[in-house]
C-alpha cells in the first residue's frame, strides 16, 4: 500500500472482485494436485525444507507445535474401509492431502495485516514481506487453512537448526527468516523469478515445464502440478478446464448441476470463496469404479 | 439511608480528602508492595519472551494468539465503566456519581495503559512496532487501513489521549485545591503547575464547564467505537465462532459489565485504604450494584442470543465451535464463564447483599473472573475447532510466560492506580462540595414546604 493508493485510488483499492480486479496477465500461477497419485511419501515436504531453508525445529520444539513445514502431508482415515490399528487391511482406508498455501486470490490473510505486510503480486501469488512483518499473527488467526507457520524462535542462531556443516547447503536464493515473523509456501517465488529472468532475456513468456516447484521436482508420482494457468498450453490449464473447476467459484457452472458433476476437481474451502489457487484431484477408490 | 450527609462542611470535605493523600492506611503499602511485585514477574517473563522467542509463551501454530490477546479485551473492556459513570451518567444528571467518578476514570485510563501493554507483548516484532502505525516515511509506505488491528490501534490511541484528558480537565479545581493546602515540596510544585493558576473566578468556572461538557460528549461515542472495533476484530475475521454480527454489541455490554464490577471491587478498597466511608457510602455503592446488575443481565441475553443466532444459523463450522466450547476441552471454563458471569450476579438482586461489603468484595471478583473467562473462551476454542480439521486435535495449554504476564498485568494495573490515588485526589472535592450543597438545598426547601403546608 503506497501513499498513492491513500491520496488517488484509494476508492480502487481492492475495490473490485480480486477475480476481475487483475486480469493476470500474462502469468497467473496454479496447481493441481491428483491425490490419487500421492502415496503419502513426504517427499514434497523434505524438498520444501531443502529449497526454502525451513528450520529443523526437533523433536521437543515438534511436540510443541512449532514445526514449519510449509507443505505438510496430512493422514485421514475413511472409517468404512479401515481405521488406525484395526481390520485386516487398516491402511487401506488411510488418505493423504498434501497442504501448503493455497495462494488465494481473495486471501483472507491479506486484508488483516495491519502492517500490509502480505499483498498479492501480479502474477497471482499471495506474498510475504519477511522485513514488514510485526508479528501480529493475525493473518494466521483468519487463514481457514492454518497453513502459515510463525517463527516462534530465532531458528539461525538456535543449536542443530542447520548443523554447522549444512550451512553450505542452505539455498542462497532465499533468505534465511528471523524470530518473530509469519511465513508460508511462496510457490518457489525464488524458482519463478528465475524462469521469468531467463524467458524474458530470450524475449519470450515462460513455458510450460521450464520452472517446476520443489515439491513437484521430488514427487515420485507427479501427484503435483505447477504451472501458469492463463497460458491455454499449460498442463495445469488442460486440468482445470477438463475438471470445471474456475478460478471465481461462482462462475463455476458443474456446482449447479443436480447430483453432483461426476468430476474429481474440486477445491478446499472454495464454498468460503477465498478463491484458492489449489485444485485437488479427488482421491477414486476401487470400490467406486 | 442517604447517599451522603448534607451536613458535612465544606473544609471537612478538603480535610478528608487531603488526608488520603498523606496517610492512608497501612494496607495501602501492603497492596503497592505485592502490585510491584507482580509487576516484577512480568518484567522477567517479557525480557525472558523478548530475547528467546514467542516460542516460550507455548503458543504455536494453529494457536497464534492466546492469553495476551484475551486479556488485552479484557483490560480494554474495563476501561468502559470508567468513561459510562464519569460521562454518561453526567450528562444523565445522575450526581450519585460524583464521590466516585473520579477513580473510575482513573480505571479507564489505566486499564487502558494495560491493554496498550498486551498489544505490545503479542507482537512478534515488538522492535517494529511503529510499521502498524500510520507516519508519512520517505519509502511512502503505510500500514494496511483494511485491517481492523489497525483500526484497533488508532481506535485505542484515541480513547486513551482523550481519557487522560477528561480525567486531567476535571481535576483542576481540586489540583488548586492541593496547591493552597500542601506544604512546599515537589508534590506543590507538581500541583502549582498542573492546576494552570486556577483561581476560582466565575469565569474560570464557566469556561471549564463548557470544556469538560465538550469532552464529555465527545467520550462517549468513542467509548462505543472502541469496544466495537475490538469486536471488529473477531467479527470481521472469517473465522467459526469469530463471526458473529452481534458481537460489537455483545462486547461494549461485556465491556460496561466488567468494568461495573471492578468499579465496585476498587471501590470497597478505596473506601477502606483511604478512610472515605463518608463519602462513598453504602447506599452510592447499592447504585453501583444494581447498575451492574442490570448491565450483567443485558450480558447475559446477548450471550443467549450469540448462542441461538450460532445454533440456528445451519452454519455448522460455527455451531462445532460452540459445542467444543460446552463439551470439549475448554469446558470447565466455559462453565465457569457462565456461573460466574450469569448466575452468580443474581445474588445482587438480593437487597441484603446491595450492602454486604464482604459479599460484593468477592461478588465482584468472580463477575470479574467470569468476564476474563469470557474473553478467553472467545480467542482460544476458535483455534482449537477452528474450519480446518487439522487443527482440531492441537491442543496447546498456554505456558507459564502467559500465565505469567496475566498475572503481572494486574500488578501493573494495581500500581499506577494506587500510585494515582495517593499523588492525586481520588475523590473529587469540588463535585462532592457541590453535590452536598444541592442535597443541603434541596433539604431546606423541602423543610420550608412542609412548613408552609401546616
Amino acid at each position: 500500500m503506497s501513499v498513492n493508493n491513500l491520496l488517488e485510488n484509494w476508492a480502487q483499492f481492492r475495490h473490485f472482485h480480486p477475480v476481475d480486479d487483475k486480469p493476470h496477465d500474462p502469468y497467473k500461477w496454479a496447481m493441481s494436485i491428483d491425490l490419487d497419485a500421492c502415496t503419502g511419501c513426504n517427499a514434497c515436504s523434505v524438498a520444501c525444507y531443502a529449497e526454502n531453508n525451513l528450520p529443523v525445529v526437533g523433536k521437543e520444539k515438534y511436540q510443541h507445535g512449532h514445526v514449519m513445514h510449509w507443505i505438510r502431508i496430512e493422514r485421514y482415515w475413511d472409517e468404512s474401509l479401515g481405521v488406525a490399528g484395526g481390520g485386516d487391511f487398516p491402511e487401506q482406508g488411510a488418505q493423504f492431502l498434501p497442504m501448503m498455501c493455497q495462494q488465494c486470490e481473495a486471501a483472507p490473510c491479506e486484508t488483516v495485516c495491519p502492517a500490509a505486510a502480505t499483498n498479492h503480486t501480479a502474477d497471482g501469488l499471495n506474498s510475504q514481506i519477511y522485513n514488514r512483518c510485526v508479528g501480529s499473527r493475525y493473518c494466521s488467526a483468519n487463514c481457514p487453512f492454518k497453513v502459515r507457520y510463525f517463527n516462534w524462535y530465532d531458528y539461525p542462531t538456535t543449536d542443530n537448526v542447520w548443523p554447522a556443516e549444512m550451512n553450505q547447503q542452505l539455498n542462497p536464493d532465499v533468505t534465511v527468516r528471523s524470530k518473530g515473523v509469519m511465513e508460508k509456501c511462496t510457490f518457489c517465488v525464488q524458482r519463478l523469478h528465475a524462469a521469468k529472468g531467463t524467458a524474458k532475456n530470450e524475449g519470450r513468456l515462460v513455458h510450460d515445464g521450464d520452472v517446476q516447484t520443489a515439491c513437484q521436482q521430488a514427487c515420485p508420482t507427479s501427484a503435483i502440478t505447477f504451472g501458469n494457468l492463463v497460458d491455454p498450453e499449460s498442463k495445469v490449464h488442460k486440468q482445470w478446464q477438463s475438471q470445471q473447476v474456475e478460478l471465481d467459484k461462482d462462475a463455476q457452472v458443474k456446482d449447479q448441476k443436480e447430483g453432483g458433476s461426476g468430476l474429481r476437481g474440486y477445491r478446499i474451502f472454495e464454498e468460503l470463496r477465498p478463491y484458492p489457487s489449489v485444485m485437488y484431484l479427488e482421491r477414486v477408490r476401487e470400490s467406486a469404479v | 439511608m442517604k447517599d451522603i450527609r448534607e451536613d458535612i462542611a465544606w473544609a471537612q470535605i478538603n480535610q478528608d480528602v487531603l488526608k488520603s493523600m498523606e496517610s492512608p492506611r497501612k494496607l495501602y503499602w501492603v497492596i503497592l508492595f505485592f502490585a510491584f511485585a507482580a509487576f516484577c514477574v512480568g518484567v522477567g517473563c517479557e525480557v525472558y519472551q523478548y530475547q528467546t522467542g514467542m516460542g516460550v509463551a507455548n503458543k504455536n501454530n494453529p494457536h497464534a494468539w492466546g492469553l495476551y490477546i484475551s486479556t488485552f479485551i479484557f483490560w480494554i473492556g474495563m476501561s468502559h465503566s470508567g468513561t459510562l459513570l464519569s460521562a454518561i451518567l453526567h450528562l444523565m444528571h445522575a450526581d450519585w456519581r460524583k464521590p466516585i467518578f473520579r477513580f473510575a476514570e482513573a480505571l479507564t485510563t489505566f486499564s487502558l495503559m494495560t491493554a496498550g501493554l498486551f498489544v505490545m507483548v503479542h507482537l512478534g516484532r515488538l522492535w517494529q512496532f511503529y510499521y502498524s502505525v500510520p507516519y508519512p516515511d520517505e519509502r511512502g509506505l503505510w500500514p494496511n487501513f483494511q485491517s481492523p488491528l489497525l483500526w484497533d490501534a488508532m481506535a485505542i490511541f484515541t480513547y486513551l489521549s482523550s481519557s487522560i484528558l477528561f480525567l486531567y480537565i476535571g481535576m483542576i479545581p481540586d489540583l488548586a485545591i492541593c496547591r493552597d493546602h500542601l506544604h512546599e515540596g515537589w508534590r506543590k510544585k507538581l500541583y502549582t503547575l498542573l492546576s494552570l493558576g486556577w483561581e476560582g473566578t466565575d469565569r474560570q468556572w464557566r469556561n471549564f464547564r463548557v470544556t469538560y461538557l465538550t469532552i464529555a460528549c465527545f467520550l462517549i461515542p468513542l467509548a462505543v467505537s472502541v469496544h466495537s472495533i475490538v469486536a471488529a476484530d473477531f467479527a470481521m475475521s472469517q473465522q467459526p465462532g469469530w463471526h458473529v454480527t452481534s458481537f460489537p454489541a455483545y462486547f461494549v455490554a461485556g465491556a460496561l459489565y466488567s468494568g461495573c464490577s471492578a468499579i465496585i471491587t476498587l471501590f470497597i478498597i478505596l473506601r477502606y485504604v483511604f478512610k472515605f466511608e463518608e463519602y462513598m457510602t453504602l447506599p452510592i455503592l447499592k447504585k453501583t450494584v444494581r447498575l451492574t446488575f442490570a448491565i450483567a443481565m443485558i450480558w447475559t441475553y446477548l450471550n443467549a442470543v450469540e448462542f441461538a443466532s450460532v445454533w440456528y444459523s445451519h452454519d455448522q463450522a460455527s455451531k462445532d465451535v460452540l459445542i467444543q466450547k460446552v463439551v470439549g476441552p475448554f469446558a470447565p471454563f466455559w462453565w465457569g464463564m457462565i456461573f460466574c458471569g450469569s448466575v452468580v450476579p443474581l445474588m445482587l438482586a438480593f437487597k441484603r447483599f446491595q450492602t454486604n461489603v464482604p459479599v460484593l468484595f468477592v461478588v465482584s471478583l468472580l463477575l470479574n473472573l467470569g468476564m476474563w473467562l469470557e474473553r478467553w473462551m472467545i480467542v482460544a476454542p476458535t483455534f482449537s475447532h477452528g474450519y480446518y480439521p487439522w487443527t482440531w486435535d492441537h491442543d496447546q495449554w498456554p505456558g507459564f510466560v502467559q500465565w505469567g504476564m496475566v498475572f503481572a498485568s494486574f500488578g501493573w494495573f494495581t500500581m499506577l492506580f494506587m500510585g494515582f490515588c495517593k499523588v492525586f485526589p481520588s475523590v473529587s472535592m469540588y463535585e462532592v462540595k457541590e453535590m452536598v450543597y444541592h442535597r443541603k438545598l434541596h433539604l431546606k426547601n423541602s423543610e420550608t414546604a412542609e412548613q408552609g403546608a401546616h
